[in-house]
Protein backbone atom coordinates (compact mmCIF):
# COMPACT_ATOMS: atom_id res chain seq x y z
CA UNK A 1 0.00 0.00 0.00
CA UNK A 2 2.96 2.44 1.23
CA UNK A 3 5.02 1.05 -1.70
CA UNK A 4 2.32 1.89 -4.35
CA UNK A 5 1.43 5.58 -2.99
CA UNK A 6 5.18 6.26 -2.94
CA UNK A 7 5.36 5.30 -6.23
CA UNK A 8 2.71 7.36 -7.31
CA UNK A 9 3.62 10.35 -5.92
CA UNK A 10 7.47 9.54 -7.26
CA UNK A 11 6.01 9.50 -10.85
CA UNK A 12 3.34 12.51 -9.48
CA UNK A 13 6.33 14.88 -9.25
CA UNK A 14 7.97 13.76 -12.17
CA UNK A 15 5.34 14.66 -14.48
CA UNK A 16 4.79 18.02 -12.90
CA UNK A 17 8.58 18.49 -12.82
CA UNK A 18 8.42 18.32 -16.84
CA UNK A 19 5.63 20.07 -17.23
CA UNK A 20 7.03 23.34 -15.04
CA UNK A 21 10.61 22.83 -16.63
CA UNK A 22 10.03 24.86 -19.93
CA UNK A 23 8.36 27.37 -17.58
CA UNK A 24 11.32 27.40 -15.17
CA UNK A 25 14.10 27.84 -17.53
CA UNK A 26 12.22 30.14 -19.40
CA UNK A 27 11.86 32.57 -16.69
CA UNK A 28 15.06 31.59 -15.32
CA UNK A 29 17.12 32.70 -18.72
CA UNK A 30 14.81 35.73 -18.33
CA UNK A 31 16.04 36.98 -15.11
CA UNK A 32 20.01 36.12 -16.37
CA UNK A 33 19.30 38.59 -19.31
CA UNK A 34 17.84 41.33 -17.48
CA UNK A 35 20.64 41.08 -14.56
CA UNK A 36 23.10 41.35 -17.73
CA UNK A 37 21.34 44.17 -19.65
CA UNK A 38 21.05 46.32 -16.06
CA UNK A 39 24.68 45.42 -15.64
CA UNK A 40 25.70 46.16 -19.36
CA UNK A 41 23.62 49.67 -18.92
CA UNK A 42 25.67 50.41 -15.37
CA UNK A 43 28.85 50.09 -17.12
CA UNK A 44 28.25 51.63 -20.25
CA UNK A 45 26.61 54.84 -17.88
CA UNK A 46 29.63 54.58 -16.01
CA UNK A 47 27.53 57.19 -13.57
CA UNK A 48 29.68 57.69 -10.28
CA UNK A 49 28.61 60.62 -8.74
CA UNK A 50 32.17 61.64 -7.00
CA UNK A 51 33.83 60.44 -10.04
CA UNK A 52 33.98 64.42 -11.94
CA UNK A 53 34.31 66.28 -8.48
CA UNK A 54 37.26 63.99 -7.75
CA UNK A 55 38.55 64.80 -11.04
CA UNK A 56 38.08 68.21 -10.50
CA UNK A 57 39.78 67.95 -7.25
CA UNK A 58 43.06 66.60 -9.00
CA UNK A 59 42.51 68.92 -11.65
CA UNK A 60 42.28 72.13 -9.54
CA UNK A 61 45.92 71.07 -7.38
CA UNK A 62 47.79 70.63 -10.92
CA UNK A 63 46.80 73.79 -12.18
CA UNK A 64 47.85 75.24 -8.41
CA UNK A 65 51.45 73.35 -8.87
CA UNK A 66 51.83 74.83 -12.61
CA UNK A 67 50.62 78.59 -12.07
CA UNK A 68 51.79 81.72 -10.39
CA UNK A 69 49.86 81.74 -6.92
CA UNK A 70 48.68 85.13 -8.17
CA UNK A 71 46.89 83.30 -10.92
CA UNK A 72 45.92 80.76 -8.78
CA UNK A 73 44.15 82.81 -6.39
CA UNK A 74 42.32 84.63 -9.13
CA UNK A 75 40.99 81.09 -10.68
CA UNK A 76 39.82 80.88 -7.53
CA UNK A 77 38.38 83.61 -6.27
CA UNK A 78 36.40 84.86 -9.54
CA UNK A 79 36.56 81.27 -11.65
CA UNK A 80 38.45 82.31 -14.65
CA UNK A 81 42.16 83.54 -15.05
CA UNK A 82 43.78 86.59 -16.78
CA UNK A 83 46.47 85.82 -19.06
CA UNK A 84 48.53 88.91 -20.68
CA UNK A 85 49.03 88.88 -24.72
CA UNK A 86 51.74 89.48 -26.96
CA UNK A 87 54.15 87.22 -25.57
CA UNK A 88 55.32 89.19 -22.51
CA UNK A 89 54.10 90.37 -19.35
CA UNK A 90 52.60 93.82 -18.33
CA UNK A 91 56.30 94.82 -17.50
CA UNK A 92 57.44 94.74 -20.91
CA UNK A 93 54.18 96.39 -22.00
CA UNK A 94 51.04 94.05 -22.88
CA UNK A 95 48.49 95.95 -24.63
CA UNK A 96 46.16 93.48 -24.35
CA UNK A 97 45.11 90.71 -22.38
CA UNK A 98 42.98 86.97 -22.60
CA UNK A 99 40.28 86.07 -19.82
CA UNK A 100 40.36 82.19 -19.96
CA UNK A 101 37.13 80.59 -18.88
CA UNK A 102 36.57 76.92 -18.25
CA UNK A 103 34.97 75.59 -21.43
CA UNK A 104 34.11 79.09 -22.84
CA UNK A 105 35.66 80.75 -25.39
CA UNK A 106 38.96 82.66 -24.54
CA UNK A 107 38.09 86.23 -24.92
CA UNK A 108 40.60 88.99 -25.71
CA UNK A 109 40.06 92.54 -24.32
CA UNK A 110 42.24 95.56 -23.59
CA UNK A 111 43.01 96.14 -20.28
CA UNK A 112 42.90 100.20 -20.58
CA UNK A 113 39.69 100.59 -21.60
CA UNK A 114 38.20 97.02 -20.83
CA UNK A 115 37.26 97.32 -24.41
CA UNK A 116 36.20 93.21 -25.56
CA UNK A 117 38.31 92.71 -28.77
CA UNK A 118 37.28 88.73 -29.80
CA UNK A 119 36.33 85.54 -28.54
CA UNK A 120 38.31 82.68 -29.51
CA UNK A 121 36.86 79.70 -29.54
CA UNK A 122 38.95 76.65 -28.58
CA UNK A 123 38.78 73.20 -27.06
CA UNK A 124 40.73 70.22 -26.32
CA UNK A 125 38.70 67.04 -27.35
CA UNK A 126 39.64 63.98 -26.62
CA UNK A 127 38.87 61.46 -29.10
CA UNK A 128 39.39 58.38 -26.97
CA UNK A 129 37.00 59.14 -24.66
CA UNK A 130 38.21 57.01 -22.49
CA UNK A 131 35.39 57.41 -19.93
CA UNK A 132 32.67 58.67 -21.76
CA UNK A 133 33.16 61.99 -22.31
CA UNK A 134 35.53 63.84 -24.10
CA UNK A 135 35.57 67.02 -22.02
CA UNK A 136 38.34 67.84 -19.39
CA UNK A 137 37.62 68.83 -16.02
CA UNK A 138 37.07 72.46 -15.85
CA UNK A 139 40.98 73.09 -14.44
CA UNK A 140 42.12 70.90 -16.61
CA UNK A 141 40.72 73.04 -19.63
CA UNK A 142 41.93 76.21 -17.90
CA UNK A 143 45.37 74.91 -17.72
CA UNK A 144 45.99 73.39 -21.77
CA UNK A 145 44.47 77.08 -22.14
CA UNK A 146 47.14 78.31 -20.08
CA UNK A 147 50.26 76.43 -20.93
CA UNK A 148 49.23 76.33 -25.23
CA UNK A 149 49.05 80.32 -24.28
CA UNK A 150 51.80 80.85 -22.51
CA UNK A 151 53.93 78.49 -24.91
CA UNK A 152 52.56 79.81 -28.10
CA UNK A 153 50.24 81.96 -28.41
CA UNK A 154 50.11 82.78 -32.00
CA UNK A 155 49.50 78.61 -32.54
CA UNK A 156 46.93 78.90 -30.20
CA UNK A 157 45.12 82.10 -31.64
CA UNK A 158 45.59 80.16 -35.45
CA UNK A 159 43.24 76.78 -34.33
CA UNK A 160 40.78 78.61 -32.70
CA UNK A 161 37.54 80.17 -34.51
CA UNK A 162 37.69 83.82 -33.83
CA UNK A 163 34.54 85.32 -33.07
CA UNK A 164 33.32 89.16 -32.60
CA UNK A 165 32.60 89.33 -28.54
CA UNK A 166 29.49 88.19 -27.43
CA UNK A 167 29.26 85.33 -30.19
CA UNK A 168 29.05 82.97 -27.01
CA UNK A 169 29.70 84.74 -23.77
CA UNK A 170 27.40 87.57 -22.90
CA UNK A 171 29.39 90.62 -23.24
CA UNK A 172 27.67 92.00 -19.85
CA UNK A 173 28.83 89.24 -18.08
CA UNK A 174 32.56 89.65 -19.37
CA UNK A 175 32.36 93.23 -18.39
CA UNK A 176 31.23 92.88 -15.01
CA UNK A 177 33.73 90.01 -14.80
CA UNK A 178 36.53 92.27 -15.80
CA UNK A 179 35.17 94.77 -13.07
CA UNK A 180 35.29 92.12 -10.10
CA UNK A 181 38.64 91.22 -11.42
CA UNK A 182 39.77 95.05 -10.83
CA UNK A 183 38.51 94.71 -7.31
CA UNK A 184 40.28 91.87 -6.49
CA UNK A 185 43.40 93.47 -7.38
CA UNK A 186 42.68 96.52 -5.43
CA UNK A 187 41.45 94.70 -2.30
CA UNK A 188 44.44 91.91 -3.07
CA UNK A 189 47.35 95.08 -3.33
CA UNK A 190 45.05 96.78 -0.12
CA UNK A 191 45.73 93.63 2.05
CA UNK A 192 49.47 93.16 0.89
CA UNK A 193 50.17 96.78 1.60
CA UNK A 194 48.83 96.27 5.24
CA UNK A 195 50.73 93.09 5.55
CA UNK A 196 53.90 95.00 5.17
CA UNK A 197 54.80 96.63 8.13
CA UNK A 198 55.85 100.53 8.53
CA UNK A 199 59.35 101.10 8.46
CA UNK B 1 73.41 72.32 0.96
CA UNK B 2 69.59 72.79 1.09
CA UNK B 3 69.86 73.07 -3.03
CA UNK B 4 71.63 69.79 -3.40
CA UNK B 5 69.38 68.13 -1.42
CA UNK B 6 66.41 69.69 -3.31
CA UNK B 7 68.38 68.55 -6.73
CA UNK B 8 68.53 64.97 -5.66
CA UNK B 9 64.98 64.55 -4.15
CA UNK B 10 63.44 65.95 -7.49
CA UNK B 11 65.80 64.14 -10.18
CA UNK B 12 62.74 62.26 -11.41
CA UNK B 13 60.77 63.10 -14.23
CA UNK B 14 57.08 62.35 -14.29
CA UNK B 15 54.57 62.22 -17.87
CA UNK B 16 51.36 63.19 -16.99
CA UNK B 17 48.40 63.45 -19.18
CA UNK B 18 45.14 65.11 -18.81
CA UNK B 19 42.47 62.91 -19.01
CA UNK B 20 38.31 63.86 -19.41
CA UNK B 21 36.88 62.71 -16.57
CA UNK B 22 39.33 61.48 -14.52
CA UNK B 23 42.26 64.41 -14.48
CA UNK B 24 45.90 63.91 -14.90
CA UNK B 25 47.42 60.67 -15.06
CA UNK B 26 50.46 59.55 -14.65
CA UNK B 27 52.12 57.53 -17.67
CA UNK B 28 55.63 56.91 -16.66
CA UNK B 29 57.89 58.35 -14.17
CA UNK B 30 61.62 57.82 -13.88
CA UNK B 31 65.05 59.13 -13.40
CA UNK B 32 66.57 60.66 -16.55
CA UNK B 33 70.22 59.91 -15.68
CA UNK B 34 69.25 55.41 -15.70
CA UNK B 35 69.37 54.20 -18.90
CA UNK B 36 66.68 52.33 -18.58
CA UNK B 37 64.62 54.67 -16.93
CA UNK B 38 65.49 57.02 -19.89
CA UNK B 39 64.53 54.32 -22.23
CA UNK B 40 60.85 53.86 -20.57
CA UNK B 41 60.39 57.76 -20.24
CA UNK B 42 61.18 58.24 -24.06
CA UNK B 43 59.04 55.42 -25.41
CA UNK B 44 55.73 57.20 -23.50
CA UNK B 45 56.56 60.44 -24.49
CA UNK B 46 56.60 58.87 -28.31
CA UNK B 47 53.52 57.20 -27.65
CA UNK B 48 51.39 60.32 -26.50
CA UNK B 49 52.92 62.38 -29.14
CA UNK B 50 52.39 59.49 -32.33
CA UNK B 51 48.53 59.58 -30.49
CA UNK B 52 48.05 63.01 -31.42
CA UNK B 53 49.09 65.01 -27.77
CA UNK B 54 50.63 68.17 -27.28
CA UNK B 55 53.62 68.38 -24.46
CA UNK B 56 54.18 70.80 -22.34
CA UNK B 57 56.78 71.22 -19.73
CA UNK B 58 55.82 74.14 -16.91
CA UNK B 59 58.60 76.11 -16.42
CA UNK B 60 59.55 79.23 -13.79
CA UNK B 61 61.28 82.04 -15.34
CA UNK B 62 64.60 83.97 -13.80
CA UNK B 63 62.18 86.68 -12.05
CA UNK B 64 60.38 83.79 -10.46
CA UNK B 65 57.19 83.99 -13.43
CA UNK B 66 55.68 80.68 -14.31
CA UNK B 67 55.30 79.77 -17.76
CA UNK B 68 54.68 76.56 -20.27
CA UNK B 69 57.07 75.73 -23.21
CA UNK B 70 55.92 73.41 -25.91
CA UNK B 71 58.18 70.63 -26.45
CA UNK B 72 58.03 68.02 -29.64
CA UNK B 73 60.51 65.70 -29.18
CA UNK B 74 62.24 64.27 -25.42
CA UNK B 75 65.57 65.66 -26.47
CA UNK B 76 63.36 68.95 -26.10
CA UNK B 77 62.75 68.78 -22.24
CA UNK B 78 64.87 70.02 -19.91
CA UNK B 79 66.95 66.97 -18.10
CA UNK B 80 65.96 68.70 -14.77
CA UNK B 81 61.84 68.88 -15.57
CA UNK B 82 59.72 67.25 -13.21
CA UNK B 83 56.37 66.81 -14.97
CA UNK B 84 55.57 67.22 -18.99
CA UNK B 85 52.21 67.73 -18.88
CA UNK B 86 50.52 66.17 -22.34
CA UNK B 87 47.46 67.48 -23.19
CA UNK B 88 44.90 67.01 -26.65
CA UNK B 89 45.40 69.28 -29.67
CA UNK B 90 43.47 72.52 -29.38
CA UNK B 91 40.53 72.53 -31.57
CA UNK B 92 38.69 75.38 -32.96
CA UNK B 93 35.51 74.72 -31.23
CA UNK B 94 32.10 76.42 -30.55
CA UNK B 95 30.65 74.72 -27.51
CA UNK B 96 27.10 75.25 -26.45
CA UNK B 97 26.12 78.49 -25.89
CA UNK B 98 27.17 80.11 -21.97
CA UNK B 99 24.85 82.66 -22.28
Amino acid sequence: MWLALGTAAVVLLALLWELARPRLASALARSRAGAAARRERAAQSGYDPGRERRAEQRARALLRSCVDEETWAMYRDLGFLRVWGGLGDRAQGASYAYLVYPHKPIVAYLPQTRELLNEYCVAFPDHTKPYGSARLPDSDDVLAKWMALSADERHLIAEANMHLPGRQIDPERVRRDLLRLARWERERAARSADSVPAA
Amino acid sequence: MRARVFAIIRSTMRLLRLKPGHGEIVLAEGDVEVPEQERELIEAFRRELDAGMWAAVPTETSSGRREAEYVKSFADVPRDAERVIFFPRAAGGAPGSSR
